[in-house]
C-alpha cells in the first residue's frame, strides 16, 4: 500500500476587522478543520489575524505566466481609466 | 441613493433588544465589521439585501442611459472613455451583488425581483439621455450625487459591502471628472454647445437632488439603519453637501443652477435651495417616469435573450466536466 500524503491547503487571513482575507501560504493537512488548526499554529502565533480561510491547492485556478501579456497588456492603453487623465481646476474643488 | 427608498425596521431600544442583539449592537458601535458567518439581527440582513439589491439594480440599469450615446460619441476617444465608464457600472454591479449574495440571497433571485418590478432602482436613471451634453451632466451630477452617499458607506458595518465601496469609490472618481470634462467642453465651445451644456444641467438638476431619497421628514425608518451604520448620514445632510460642492463647479462653468431660491447662507455655511418637485420622485419611483418602462423592458430583454448563451455555456461546462471524469476513470 502506497502511504497516502496529506493534500495541500492555501491559507489566508484577514489581518484586521474589516479588511479582505489575503493569501499568507499553504500547508499540509488531512481535512479542512485540521488545516485550520495547523494555520493557526503556523501563522497566527502572534495574533497576525481575526480569520482564516483554507482552500484546498488543488481547487485553485490560476493564470498562467505566459498569458500576462495577452491578459493585463491592453489596460496599458487606456489611461483615461485613472482619474488623473481628465484635467479639472483646482478652483472646482475635489472631484 | 442609488438605494432611495428602503424598508427598513423600526428602531428597536436597548431595553427590547435580545442578549444576542445587544452584543451585536456594541460590536456596531464600536466600529467593528460583521462579516457574513456572524450572528445578525434578522432585520439587519434583510434590509441588507433590499439596499445592497437596490444599489446593484442602479448600477446596471444606470448603464442604459448612457450606453445610448456610446455608438454616437463626438471623438474616438470620447467613445473609448464612455464605454470604459459604462463597462465600470457593469463591474460595481458586480460587486454589489456578490456582496448581496454572501447574505443569504441568490443573483438570479435578486434579478428575478428587479425584472417583475418588487425591486427598486435609482430613479435618476429614469430619464432620457437626449444630447451629447447629458454625458457630461450625468457624470457630474449624477455620479457626483452617488459619490456623495458612497464615500461614507465605505465605513458601514457590513463588511464585504464596506470592501465593495472602497473599490467602487476607486474607480468613481474618473466617472465625475470625465462628466466635468465634457461639461467643459460644451460650456466652453460654441454658443450652441453651451446652450445644450445648460439645458443638460436644466433636466438633471432637480433629478439629481432627488436621488438622497424623500427629506429627513418623510423618510421612513431610516433612524435603524443609522444606528446598525447601514445609513451613515440623513438624506437632507447628503443633499446639503451635494449642493454646496456642485454649485461653485457650475459658476466655473458659466452656466446657472434653474433654482431662482438658490442663495448662499452664511449662518449654515451652505446654500439655501428649493425642494424637487417629491410628487414627480414618488411617481417616477411607482413606474411612471419618463423611461421606466423602456429601462426595465431593455433589461428583460437582455436577460431573455442571453438565455441561450448562458445555458449553451453551462452545457459545454457539463460536457467538459463529464469528460474530464471519463479520462481519470479511465486512466485508474
Amino acid at each position: 500500500m502506497t502511504k497516502k500524503e496529506w493534500p495541500l491547503w492555501e491559507v489566508f487571513i484577514r489581518g484586521q476587522h474589516g479588511l479582505n482575507h489575503r493569501h499568507v501560504g499553504s500547508l499540509h493537512a488531512p481535512d479542512a478543520e485540521m488545516a485550520i488548526n495547523h494555520a493557526r499554529d503556523v501563522y497566527t502565533r502572534r495574533k497576525e489575524g481575526v480569520s482564516i480561510w483554507v482552500v484546498p491547492s488543488r481547487d485553485i485556478t490560476a493564470s498562467s505566466p505566459s498569458e500576462k501579456g495577452p491578459l493585463f497588456d491592453p489596460a496599458e492603453s487606456k489611461t483615461y481609466r485613472h482619474p488623473t487623465f481628465f484635467d479639472i481646476p483646482d478652483e472646482v474643488g475635489k472631484m | 441613493m442609488y438605494a432611495q427608498l428602503v424598508k427598513s425596521d423600526a428602531l428597536k431600544s436597548r431595553e427590547d433588544m435580545s442578549p444576542e442583539e445587544r452584543a451585536f449592537q456594541d460590536r456596531v458601535d464600536n466600529g467593528e465589521k460583521i462579516e457574513p458567518k456572524e450572528w445578525m439581527p434578522e432585520g439587519y440582513r434583510k434590509t441588507l439585501i433590499r439596499q445592497i439589491g437596490q444599489h446593484a439594480h442602479s448600477e446596471i440599469v444606470g448603464q442604459l442611459p448612457e450606453g445610448n450615446w456610446i455608438t454616437r460619441a463626438p471623438t474616438l476617444e470620447r467613445k473609448a472613455i464612455l464605454l470604459a465608464k459604462v463597462q465600470d457600472e457593469a463591474g460595481h454591479g458586480l460587486y454589489l451583488y456578490s456582496a448581496a449574495e454572501t447574505l443569504g440571497v441568490s443573483r438570479d433571485e435578486l434579478l428575478e425581483k428587479l425584472h417583475s418590478g418588487n425591486m427598486k432602482y435609482s430613479s435618476i436613471f429614469n430619464y432620457p439621455t437626449l444630447n451629447w451634453a447629458d454625458m457630461g451632466a450625468v457624470g457630474w451630477l449624477v455620479d457626483g450625487a452617488a459619490i456623495m452617499n458612497q464615500v461614507p458607506l465605505q465605513r458601514t458595518s457590513y463588511g464585504p459591502y464596506s470592501r465593495a465601496m472602497i473599490r467602487i469609490c476607486k474607480e468613481e472618481s474618473f466617472h465625475q471628472r470625465q462628466g466635468y470634462s465634457i461639461m467643459m467642453k460644451m460650456a466652453f465651445g460654441t454658443p450652441e454647445q453651451k446652450e445644450m451644456a445648460q439645458d443638460a444641467l436644466n433636466r438633471f438638476w432637480y433629478p439629481a437632488l432627488m436621488m438622497f431619497g424623500p427629506s429627513d421628514k418623510d423618510s421612513v425608518h431610516s433612524a435603524q439603519s443609522m444606528a446598525w451604520k447601514i445609513k451613515m448620514n440623513t438624506n437632507d445632510e447628503l443633499r446639503q453637501k451635494f449642493v454646496n460642492e456642485t454649485v461653485p463647479q457650475a459658476e466655473y462653468l458659466g452656466l446657472t443652477v434653474p433654482d431662482e431660491n438658490l442663495a448662499w447662507n452664511e449662518d449654515k455655511q451652505g446654500y439655501d435651495f428649493s425642494e424637487p418637485d417629491w410628487s414627480e420622485f414618488f411617481e417616477v419611483i411607482k413606474g411612471n417616469g419618463p423611461c421606466n418602462r423602456e429601462r426595465l423592458g431593455a433589461r428583460v430583454k437582455a436577460w431573455e435573450d442571453g438565455a441561450w448563451f448562458r445555458d449553451g455555456l453551462n452545457a459545454y461546462a457539463d460536457k467538459a466536466a463529464a469528460r474530464r471524469q471519463a479520462a481519470s476513470v479511465a486512466a485508474e
